[in-house]
């Protein structure tokens, strides 16, 4: 359902709040404009300690989020209402505060606490780009499998790997067993964002005189493919021919099973990361706004 | 030899147990028959420390034996010390296969040859009945079994599971996890199995982790020779012939035989073939046989502290005794607020005198539905229930009358008398109520909870003629003729005929002769067309509605198919009826008109996206057509953040209801694994202290008297009942975030091991919330949406992309 059954939410109550927010936002740059303080604007001024107060308010209640978010009993709104005002006030901020400095900046705590704001309100824009992009893109990617399914049929289709190789040369089963436990989806968040098969494998060393193994990459289950492949190559036995032929089948639906769960670790990852930009930088703001507000109390 | 007692107790159940010790106590002969080797089978049989619960918490205990709410381990103790302490003659491992001969001298044979003779006989057997034998040579050898308590306690054996059904299933599966399993299915699918058991058991033999024979039956059970791999080897006849399997255990799960038919080998009628009727008894548990007596179950008195209580009443009945029930103080209280002044005996009697309809209906049965209704005595133009109100409970009126009011626009007022019953429509369709009631002068009620009146209906011929009699009439009374009165319409409306179809049987299918319209009293249908060589589903038309009114009006052939989507029962009226209808009223034509108008625009449109059929198609697939209001999520919304799932959790004792991730989508719209809250819902049919019930708002929802039985997580098709304990109390959000005290919102809590009985959860819509159901407000991009399916077409055609 592109546009969805309720629309996203940025359509939320026919965009209410992004009426609101640009109306703060006008009501704002109509006052700036108008105003002609004796000193050059700056946040000393009767504009600049209202429009303060103001951006402090909102950046407490954008706080706020969070705590509603977890009062799951409240009858306080509903959550997505709370999200989409959350989206459009606190993109409103930017403009508030900016004009709250009278584009005032220097290497102080002030500046620090609006350079913080802008990091939070940046990774936020971020993120509602991923909300309303990933969803559909995990959706189509998990083809109503969950998770866990999927988990599960990568270890059943393993077994079956298994079964087969065993029934096969000794090596067979060497490869098999090491491309299931070599196998790994994810890691860092790096790998995680990148959404990198870092699986590996160990294979019999190519010359047969070396003997030994060697453990390589096996992006997509390639490297065991090429091996079964170059296998199959040199059969000349009917039998194992089609046994390689076998495994090969069930290797290539691991090698599918793989790429959605690598993908859905990705886009999960994706929809995460923000977060972790976004909320601890938001206490920092915190801190820093209650630094600003109170050093400029002291220091009056 | 040949022993005669007073009386002969046949099962140390609740009831049995009861009886004998009280039998014990008065120092009366006895004898307590028991087939197994030990008190309580069933009991035993519970896994180790699960919590028995006593309700109705309500009714005294009337009985030697002490019972309270406790472990298994407790409850057995406790009957047991009983058992001893009396001097209770029990016979452990004593089958009864025949009864003959009548009273003072019944002549019991028991499996073992030997004879026993006894004055009065108690059947106090339950209703569980023996697991069906496999009947095959071999069949005594140790290694067959018919029940599996704990799967993990075999570990590297071969285990053949016989059967196909939720219970084989579930062993072999269990089985899997330390074992080699087989599974021998009689047919070539697994068919009347749960989804999620259907899935299991394909997957496992698809991943060769069980070995599946089809169509293949049981020959007969070989003990190995000497040497031999394994025990045992069962032999099988299979399409290809005869095959063999070498194993160490055989577990027979292939249902339960009722124990009906035994009880019916003794002379003890039952009033119809209804697998739900009951025996008919007398107020004193005794049967058509003189001399012979149920209690408990089987006489439909699932409760352990019923079959309690009516085990010592049955040995004071027997020796002539009168003695008031032991729920004789809560129909005095039940009665109290009546106008009356008469005995609680009186009174029922005055009851079923004044009722037609309750006129049939034995003493016993009767007691138990007025203890389990509410006697209302309502202000005059106090309102009853409303229109769309999703209640479903019974009315008689036995005292002044009500005025009921149907139509739409235009209101009807129909007045019912004294004797008089209503509110069988919702009773019996699901749905909401079609009209609204309102009190009388002198109005008195009796308000029969459904469950109750299922019962009747099942176990009274005569209650579930003039029922279904009503609710024909009443249907086509609200649906087109509200001014009319009953008796008028009675005659209009004698070609009326009851239908019944199975889920995916057709009404009529397109082209066929249109010969009749037909009222939904249940169920639910979809409307198909062929369109380019494939069945598009254009509609769904819900139980209170009426399909094929085009075909009537304009005496053609039938331009859709209409099937029905579960279960689904109608009326239909054939052309006659339908015009005499149409005589009586010519406004009526243009109201059938008007809605023909709408179905022919509203099924031009889907043809011309044909892809919304398939959503409703899908929708339809996953058991929808029979819910009132479903949990859907929008797969290009949801973010996966699972605040839904912690919303529930958080605000149903840790538990979370739902689970978002699983089940299956179509078109981005995703069927979580959560409650429907189906029209006729499958896990209020077996409930023994009829814990389920249904609000106002159509929310069903699980009281605190559970039991924690596990026969809704059982019965429920949709597998959204779990059994779970309260988890502790969570600490204060800032005494989290400053101080780190246990788990913080939306964690899950840990649940300690003495946590409290489990009893079954589900959702229950947050009723008691006043803001609604918490995993739409807790879901941040608006993905969770609950809807009813009738505005399935809506969502449908909002944009399905298919």
């Amino acid at each position: 359902m592109a546009g969805a059954v309720r629309g996203s939410i940025l359509d939320y109550a026919r965009k209410r709040y992004l009426w609101a927010a640009l109306a703060l936002c006008v009501a704002c740059s109509f006052l700036y404009y108008w105003h002609e303080p004796a000193e050059p604007p700056n946040g000393g001024t009767w504009l600049g300690y209202t429009l303060g107060t103001v951006g402090a308010l909102l950046i407490l209640w954008l706080l706020a989020l969070g705590v509603r978010k977890r009062s799951y009993r409240s009858n306080l709104g509903t959550v997505r209402g709370w999200l989409s005002a959350h989206v459009y006030l606190g993109l409103a901020l930017l403009i508030v505060v900016t004009l709250h400095s009278g584009f005032q900046f220097g290497w102080n705590v002030h500046t620090l606490a609006y350079g913080l704001m802008c990091i939070v309100i940046v990774s936020g824009l971020f993120g509602v780009v991923a909300y309303l992009r990933y969803p559909q893109l995990m959706s189509d990617n998990r083809t109503s499998l969950t998770r866990e399914q999927m988990l599960e049929e990568l270890a059943g289709l393993d077994d079956r790997c298994i079964r087969q190789a065993k029934a096969m040369p000794a090596e067979f089963a060497d490869v098999i067993v090491s491309n299931r436990d070599r196998t790994a989806i994810g890691g860092s968040a790096w790998a995680l964002l990148r959404g990198r098969d870092a699986s590996r494998v160990f294979l019999p060393a190519a010359a047969a005189s070396t003997g030994g193994e060697r453990l390589v990459d096996n992006p997509a289950q390639g490297a065991v493919l090429d091996w079964l492949g170059e296998r199959l190559s040199r059969s000349s036995e009917g039998e194992l021919s089609q046994q390689i032929r076998e495994l090969m089948t069930l290797i290539g639906a691991r090698r599918m099973l793989l790429q959605k769960l690598v993908r859905d670790a990705q886009i999960r990852a994706w929809l995460e990361i923000w977060l972790y930009v976004h909320v601890p930088l938001s206490f920092a703001l915190l801190a820093a706004l209650i630094a600003h507000v109170l050093s400029v109390f002291i220091y009056w | 030899m040949t022993a005669t007692f007073k009386v002969a107790v046949i099962g140390a159940g609740p009831g049995g147990l009861s009886a004998a010790t009280h039998a014990a106590e008065l120092g009366i002969s006895h004898v307590l028959l028991e087939q197994s080797p030990a008190h309580a089978n069933t009991i035993q049989r519970y896994q180790k420390g699960k919590h028995v619960m006593a309700e109705p918490n309500v009714l005294p205990l009337r009985s030697p034996l002490s019972f309270e709410a406790g472990t298994r381990e407790t409850v057995l103790d406790r009957w047991g010390n009983g058992l001893t302490q009396q001097r209770v003659n029990v016979r452990y491992g004593a089958e009864v296969v025949r009864i003959t001969g009548c009273k003072p001298a019944f002549d019991i044979e028991l499996k073992s040859g030997e004879r026993v003779t006894a004055e009065h006989v108690v059947f106090a057997i339950g209703v569980q009945g023996n697991p069906r034998r496999l009947g095959v040579p071999g069949e005594d050898l140790p290694c067959v079994q018919y029940t599996l308590d704990d799967p993990d306690e075999y570990r590297d054996e071969a285990i053949v599971v016989v059967g196909a059904g939720d219970a084989a299933i579930e062993n072999a599966i269990g089985l899997t996890r330390q074992n080699q399993v087989f599974i021998i299915n009689r047919t070539d699918e697994f068919t009347r199995v749960k989804e999620g058991n259907l899935n299991l058991i394909l997957k496992a033999i698809d991943d060769k982790r069980i070995e599946c024979f089809y169509r293949a039956g049981c020959a007969r059970i070989e003990a190995s020779t000497n040497g031999a791999q394994r025990p045992y080897t069962l032999v099988l006849t299979t399409d290809q012939g005869e095959a063999r399997i070498a194993c160490d255990r055989i577990i027979a799960r292939i249902g339960a035989i009722p124990p009906r038919k035994f009880v019916e080998s003794c002379g003890i009628a039952f009033p119809s073939p209804e697998p739900t009727s009951l025996p008919q008894l007398s107020a004193q548990y005794e049967s058509n046989v003189p001399g012979l007596y149920v209690i408990g179950a089987l006489g439909g008195y699932p409760l352990i502290k019923q079959a309690m209580n009516q085990g010592y009443e049955v040995v004071e009945y027997l020796l002539g005794r009168r003695i008031d029930p032991a729920d004789h103080p809560l129909l005095e209280k039940k009665f109290a607020s009546l106008p009356y002044r008469r005995t609680v005996d009186e009174t029922l009697a005055l009851m079923q005198s004044r009722v037609p309809l309750y006129a049939e209906i034995n003493p016993l049965l009767f007691r138990e539905l007025i203890l389990g209704s509410n006697v209302l005595t309502p202000k005059p133009g106090e309102a009853v229930f409303r229109k769309n109100d999703y209640t479903n409970t019974f009315f008689t009126i036995l005292d002044g009358s009500v005025e009921i009011e149907l139509g739409e626009e235009e209101k009807y007022r129909l007045k019912l008398g004294s004797g008089q019953f209503f509110g069988e429509m919702s009773l019996l369709s699901g749905r909401r109520r079609s009209g609204s009631v309102f009190a009388g002068p002198g109005c008195v009620l009796v308000e029969s909870p459904r469950r109750e009146i299922l019962k009747m209906i099942n176990s009274v011929e005569g209650v579930k003629r003039v029922i279904d009699q009503h609710f024909v009439i009443r249907a086509i009374q609200s649906s087109f003729a509200p001014e009319a009165s009953y008796d008028e319409l009675k005659t209009v409306t004698a070609g009326a005929r009851l239908n019944r179809y199975k889920s995916e049987q057709a009404l009529f299918n397109e082209g066929d002769e249109a010969d009749c319209l037909h009222l939904i009293r249940s169920g639910s249908v979809s409307v198909s067309r062929n369109i380019g060589g494939r069945d598009v589903v254009t509609t769904y038309v819900a139980a209170g509605n009426y399909v094929g009114e085009m075909g009537l009006l304009g005496r053609t052939r039938r331009t859709a198919t209409v099937r029905a989507t579960v279960p689904t029962e109608t009326v239909s009226l054939d052309e006659s009826t339908f015009n005499a209808l149409l005589d009586r009223n010519p406004r009526l034509k243009e109201q059938v008109q008007a809605t023909v108008r709408k179905r022919v625009s509203a099924n031009t449109r889907m043809q011309a996206q044909p892809e919304t059929g398939d959503l409703i198609s899908f929708l339809m697939r996953q058991g929808l057509g029979e819910a009132t209001d479903v949990l859907l999520i929008d797969e290009s919304l949801c973010v996966g953040c699972d605040n839904c799932e912690k919303a529930c959790a958080e605000t149903h004792g840790g538990t979370s209801r739902l689970n978002r991730e699983a089940g299956p989508t179509f078109a981005n719209v995703h069927v979580p694994t959560s409650c429907r809250h189906c029209e006729d819902p499958h896990c209020m049919k077996d409930c023994p202290p009829d814990a389920i019930r249904r609000a106002p708002n159509g929310e069903v929802y699980i009281q605190d008297n559970c039991i924690g039985c596990g026969n809704c997580e059982r019965n429920c098709p949709y597998g959204v009942i779990q059994m779970a304990a309260k988890a502790p109390e969570k600490p204060g959000l800032l005494a989290w975030l400053l101080f780190g005290t246990g788990p913080g919102p939306g964690e899950a809590r840990e649940k300690s091991k003495d946590a409290g009985p489990k009893k079954a959860v589900k959702c229950d819509m947050c009723k008691d919330l006043s803001g609604g159901p918490a995993c739409v407000r807790a879901c941040p991009t608006g993905a969770a949406i609950r809807m009813s399916p009738e505005k399935f077409v809506e969502l449908a055609s909002s944009g399905g992309r298919g």
